[in-house]
């Protein structure tokens, strides 16, 4: 692992499973920060780069909320610092020549370099991937963006609800006869990033059994195409479009097809839970815990049946929720095999469910303070992650970094930042 | 070369997991799916080729489980269960979702495996994870979207309307993609290291730290966010941003325009299309276009000019949405310089220009229809070694001859 320079003391860990790994980076929002997160919490040193000009304002999650308390600015970002925590930051003014000699340093001494600009903009910068290459020539290159580098949208420009869009994400998430519902958030913003952390590590992979490097374009919107595959078979064996009468239906499920299948309301407000019958023993279990004539019925009897019959099902089967909280809907579901959730707020399943306990670690951010952040939902045996320090502020490391690996000492760090070239 | 090439991955046939071992596989890992001898229940998903069911017909199948090879064997047989330790002996990467205990019950959990093969990376995709208290709890896609965040921010402006499951598996997919991560991550570590290793991912965390803000407004600031139709769920209600076009369909219109560019390209196009006379709000697209420097939120419902400006310019994408088809309306915008979409439907996505042209789609060879389809193509573009489906989803035990024929059996016996 890195020295971190200033900051918090470190328990010693085992050495992460990605140690050792540079990565100069450029990517921001959550699309690329989400990538480079996952490297930087199994320890590969993630060196952020941003423009002292702009004071890193191209990524705009650096000064909007949430925040933690009244007070405001470019360092104190919720989200900003949730996606980049364990990561280095260092500031280049590339419109001066020494800005950009130091980026090619840098460069020179790192494993890979991301990011997640609109199509062309580090190429204007002078740093393409001819040049990258010319640096080092068994650089990894990946860029992500909407549209990628190649293809009559490459100039187009995407946020995440647009790649949702135009992907069919948001076609396919809705109730019939009205508008799509959508994703309520950048889903593919998160998925983007996790595509490209693949797209990094096999690059990596790829980079030890042959020495060659190369550039990977990811395209968000080709990535979420990837995500509709049973329904463009559908479109492309059997000709058959998603959009058609009736659909999308996304509370139901026709493949693999389960009825009921949906969200109910409970007692409360704008509460609600998850029933799903994956077949006819399911059925019956649910049967016998509501425990009312109408399950008996004919119409129902049958997973076959109760497809041809949903609209009275559901029906049916949101008197029965409606009386009932949530949670103790789940509990006398669960307890009879049903699959069964509460749709949980927030506060209930950061707080108080225990099959988070170890997903929101405290991360410690130089202006911010100790605040939770979205942590990683898997169990490493051997190798650990590890989130403990959070986002940079602007320039953070740039004494620790410049010093160590360009050589820099304190006093140059200091006269290059008065002139303006970090 | 493939990124993978001479990875072996065992995968337990389970639909969890089916798109963690498609995503290794296409990258040119040789994935040997194990099924039991009815076959996997997931072949029986529709749709079905020319709508007829059949356990080779599933195009749920047929997605899930290309460039894999198929096997069949009993783990509830003594014999089945020494195939299966003869296979990880050879294997790189064990991909199980089976239901809690089972693989412990069978002899055939990590702890029984890793002494034999100490280079195993063994993932473990489990609902809530391993040792939760509800290990036992059945679920599906949409009970793990429901309890792990996701479903709370999708939706309507409507609260009377259920939350909204976004459609796709997406909950299943988000666990495989972090079941993909890890085993790349560990498989990168081995390199060094020498050394396998037991990882444990939960579903149920998958989805709870992919939610943007809905986790981290609470994690931040105690804040709830409530779901609002087809945009970002948020603490406050915010505007629309979908708008219909004159064709019916829909488009999102992204971020609202406030910069001077922007709205001297809303003007420029209003006026090509004749709209510019009629629409009262004219004037201050005109002023927007000769300010400074964009409006910044905080001036929008507090300084008088802005909270025009910045109105004219939503009501003006307004009406030239009422004008124009949502595919003109998306190329037109995106070619002034202003990022909005259409709301395709994935078969339109699939068949748009920029998508063929970019060579996603991808002829599969079914040799035994003596047909070829197109499949969805590549998540990414790795030129050096590059993504490929290599064949088309295995029937039942199609590979058993040529995977299980020449196993050693730990026993010491050869397979009949």
């Amino acid at each position: 692992m890195t020295e971190a320079g200033p900051g918090p003391t470190r328990a010693p860990t085992p050495p992460g499973a990605l140690a050792g790994i540079r990565v100069c980076d450029f990517c921001g929002q959550l699309a690329g920060a989400g990538a480079t997160k996952w490297l930087a919490a199994f320890g590969a040193e993630v060196i952020r780069i941003e423009d002292p000009v702009r004071q890193g304002r191209w990524d705009i999650l650096r000064g909007i909320g949430p925040f933690v308390d009244e007070r405001r600015g470019l360092e104190l970002g919720g989200g900003y610092n949730n996606h980049n925590t364990e990561k280095l930051g260092v500031t280049l003014n590339l419109r001066t020549e020494r800005g950009r000699a130091m980026l090619a340093e840098l460069i020179a001494q790192s494993d890979v370099v991301t990011e997640n600009f609109a199509a062309g903009v580090l190429e204007r910068w002078g740093f393409g991937w001819e040049r990258l290459r010319a640096i080092r020539s068994d650089i990894i290159y990946v860029s992500n963006c909407g549209f990628g580098h190649v293809g009559p949208y490459r100039s187009f420009k995407t946020w995440g609800p647009i790649v949702q869009a135009v992907s069919g994400l948001t076609f396919a998430s809705g109730l019939p006869d009205r508008p799509p519902a959508g994703w309520g958030y950048s889903y593919m913003d998160h998925t983007g990033g996790y595509y490209m952390a693949m797209a990094i590590m096999l690059a990596l992979i790829h980079r030890r059994r042959t020495g060659e490097g190369q550039w990977v374009d990811l395209a968000c919107t080709e990535a979420a195409l990837t995500l509709a595959g049973p329904a463009l078979l559908d479109w492309t064996v059997n000709g058959r479009p998603s959009r058609r009468e009736g659909q999308p239906h996304s509370n139901r499920s026709p493949s693999p097809p389960m009825a009921p299948h949906g969200i109910y309301p409970c007692a409360g407000e704008d509460a609600w839970v998850a029933i799903a019958c994956r077949g006819d023993d399911d059925w019956a279990r649910l049967a016998a815990v509501i425990g009312e004539g109408w399950t008996g019925e004919a119409a129902f009897a049958s997973r076959a049946a109760r497809l041809a019959n949903e609209d009275a099902l559901d029906a049916r089967l949101a008197d029965w929720t409606a009386g009932l909280a949530k949670f103790e809907v789940q509990r006398r579901l669960r307890a009879a095999g049903v699959p069964c959730s509460a749709v949980q707020t927030p506060g209930e399943r950061v707080d108080d469910d225990p099959d988070t306990r170890d997903l929101w670690p405290t991360a410690t951010h130089t202006a911010i303070g100790a605040v939770r952040v979205d942590g990683i939902p898997v169990r490493f045996e051997k190798t650990p992650w590890r989130i403990e320090r959070g986002a940079p502020c602007l320039g953070e490391h740039n004494e620790a970094v410049f010093g160590r690996l360009l050589g820099l000492s304190p006093a140059e760090v200091a006269r290059l930042a008065e002139e303006g070239v970090i | 070369m493939s990124a993978l090439a001479g990875v072996r991955v065992i995968e337990l046939a389970r639909e969890p997991i089916a798109f963690a071992g498609k995503l290794l596989a296409d990258m040119g890992a040789d994935v040997i799916l194990v099924e039991p001898p009815a076959g996997d229940p997931a072949r029986a998903y529709p749709p079905f080729l020319e709508d007829l069911p059949g356990p080779d017909r599933s195009l749920w199948w047929w997605h899930y489980h290309t460039s894999k090879r198929g096997v069949v064997i009993d783990l509830d047989a003594p014999e089945g269960r020494e195939r299966v330790k003869a296979l990880v002996a050879g294997a790189d990467v064990l991909l199980e979702s089976e239901p809690t205990g089972r693989l412990a019950a069978l002899g055939l959990d990590y702890d029984d495996l890793k002494a034999a093969r100490p280079e195993l990376i063994f993932v473990s995709v489990t609902p809530f994870g391993r040792g939760s208290a509800n290990a036992a709890a059945p679920v599906t896609d949409l009970t793990v979207l429901a309890g792990g965040g996701p479903a709370w921010s999708c939706g309507y402006d409507d609260h009377a309307l259920p939350p909204v499951r976004g459609g796709g598996n997406q909950g299943f997919h988000t666990a495989c993609h972090f079941a993909v991560m890890s085993a790349l991550t560990a498989l990168i570590w081995r390199a060094s290291s020498g050394e396998g290793q037991f990882i444990d991912v939960s579903m149920h965390g998958a989805s709870n730290v992919t939610t943007e803000a809905g986790s981290y407004s609470w994690l931040v600031a105690r804040q709830t966010v409530q779901r609002q139709t087809g945009r970002h769920a948020q603490v406050i209600m915010t505007q629309e941003t979908q708008m219909r076009c004159k064709d019916g369909r829909w488009v999102n219109t992204g971020v609202p325009p406030r910069a001077p560019g922007e709205f001297g390209a809303i003007l420029g196009w209003l006026r090509e299309l004749g709209l510019a006379e009629s629409f009262d709000d004219a004037v201050f697209l005109e002023i927007g276009a000769a300010m400074e420097k964009p409006i910044t939120y905080d001036l929008i419902g507090v300084d008088a000019e802005a909270t025009a400006i910045f109105s004219a310019g939503r009501e003006a994408l307004a009406l030239i949405a009422e004008n124009v088809t949502a595919y003109d309306f998306f190329v037109g915008f995106q070619r002034r310089g202003i990022a909005v979409g259409p709301i395709y439907a994935p078969e339109e996505a699939f068949e748009d220009e920029h998508f063929v042209a970019r060579g996603f789609q991808t002829e599969v060879t079914h040799d035994d229809l003596g047909r070829a389809f197109r499949y969805p193509g590549a998540p990414y573009k790795l030129p050096a070694s590059p993504w490929r489906i290599c064949r088309r989803a295995p029937k039942l035990g199609e590979h058993d001859a040529e995977v299980l024929s020449g196993l050693e059996l730990p026993s010491g016996r050869r397979p009949p």
